[in-house]
């Protein structure tokens, strides 16, 4: 499976925002998007996501399944927001994902225990995900990736408001991802200390710099 | 999609959630009507099936514009809008929840409030018997609303105006058939079967247009 970005471009409003991004992704490699803020890294990530219409350019995924239509249908968004309900318990809230989510072909999720062991939080999936503190609410967003088995995961500053040891945790689920042939690609300001990445450098209106991506 | 459909009765239960919201407005709504009306029991028997009518109406038209703006908020949306599910499949197991959860209610409040305005019950069934047929159109045409107006934060009220229009024939037949019913010359039967046309119709456009629109609003 690979994941092939050409001659992407996209516009907010009457701005481009960025123009002519390329990149490709094969099986067990990770992208990690940087820039400054307002640099179009979330944009970047929603195009992917298919949640906005590209400018120009196209995404592909080679050797995929032959019957999806756009690659997100394959993908894991974690965005600012949690898409989980404060009224509705962790568990309630995680087996409604893995339920209608389903899974990818090629894979199946961990049961609800395993995911919410997996972020270091065991013992609490009863409690209503408004009761939870902003930490505890963004590792149990995180368990929605392990629950529901999607072969890309794009993650939109997967580490704000997490503790270091949390950044560690998450690290280590996305190598395990990754080693087990997974696509993940983050945008975040904080390094992950993930390994085999690429980067790719946001500068904002004026578009990407040089290279388009470096082997960091 | 039998997930998402427990999920959002689920939601409408708990606090903050908009199922009994609906049914204690078509309560207060129909009962403080004897009171200006007053004592004339003919006339509440008369004008008793257009005032549950109307009611009911305005009562579905509560809620309506949180039927994606809730899940817009917490970013739900985003993940629907990517699954390979068609969203209007999703979009029309959110409507059917969103019934369950508010049209329902009102169609077993009604032989109460059926009582408070006098009527007999012959009136009273018939009246059950269009707001059950009738009252999901209400939800299926609130639904394109409410996806129009999912990316504004005081929706509600342009939701209103928006769907009104468009429910006016729900009301129209709906209340014909009741009369009908009560009334011996005019046959019951071709209204309430124009009503059924009008919710299968919009149960079909009404998904396919709210998805459209959905679609439209992500950013």
């Amino acid at each position: 499976m690979r994941l092939v970005a050409e001659g992407l471009s996209a516009r907010r409003g009457e701005d481009l925002i960025f123009n002519d991004i390329s990149f490709a992704l094969g099986a067990g490699e990770a992208l990690v998007v940087t820039g400054p803020n307002g640099s179009g890294k979330s944009t970047l990530l929603r195009v992917l996501a298919g949640l906005l219409m590209a400018e120009k350019g196209s995404l592909k995924l080679e050797n995929g399944p032959p019957e999806m239509r756009h690659p997100s249908e394959l993908s894991h968004y974690l965005g600012h927001r949690n898409a989980m309900k404060r009224e509705l318990t962790v568990a309630e809230n995680l087996s409604f994902w893995k339920n209608f989510m389903g899974d990818s072909p090629g894979g199946s999720g961990r049961d609800l225990a395993e995911a919410v062991e997996a972020v270091g939080l065991p013992g609490i999936a009863h409690l209503p995900f408004g009761y939870l503190s902003a930490g505890q609410q963004r590792r149990m967003a995180m368990a929605k990736l392990l629950v529901a088995h999607r072969p890309i995961w794009i993650l939109d500053e997967p580490t704000a408001a997490l503790d270091a040891g949390a950044d560690k945790l998450f690290a280590g689920l996305v190598n395990a991802h990754l080693d087990k042939g997974g696509i993940v690609i983050a945008a975040t300001h904080q390094p992950l200390g993930l390994e085999r990445i690429q980067e790719l450098r946001m500068t904002g209106f004026s578009g990407v710099d040089g290279g388009l991506w470096h082997d960091a | 999609m039998i997930a998402l459909f427990l999920r959002d009765l689920k939601l409408s239960i708990r606090a903050g959630g908009g199922a009994m919201i609906g049914v204690l407005f078509f309560m207060t709504v129909v009962a403080v009507i004897p009171f200006g009306v007053g004592p004339d029991l003919n006339l509440l028997a008369r004008i008793g099936p257009a005032i549950l009518w109307i009611g009911a109406l305005l009562a579905s038209l509560l809620g309506l514009d949180r039927l994606f703006q809730a899940e817009r908020e917490d970013g739900s949306l985003d993940l629907m809008l990517m699954q390979e599910t068609p969203l209007l499949v999703t979009v029309f197991v959110k409507c059917a929840a969103h019934w369950a959860a508010t049209g329902l209610p009102l169609v077993i409040a009604a032989p109460l409030l059926g009582l408070f305005m006098n009527m007999d019950e012959l009136a009273i069934g018939a009246t059950m018997l269009t707001l059950l047929v009738g009252t999901p159109a209400i939800t299926f045409i609130g639904a394109v609303g409410a996806a129009v107006a999912v990316s504004l934060p005081r929706g509600g009220l342009l939701v209103s105006i928006l769907v009104l229009p468009l429910a006016i024939p729900v009301l129209i037949f709906g209340v014909s058939a009741v009369y009908a019913a009560i009334e011996d010359p005019a046959p019951f039967l071709p209204p309430l079967m124009i009503l059924a046309a009008i919710t299968l119709f919009f149960a079909v456009i009404g998904p396919v247009a709210a998805a459209a629109a959905l679609r439209h609003a992500s950013d």
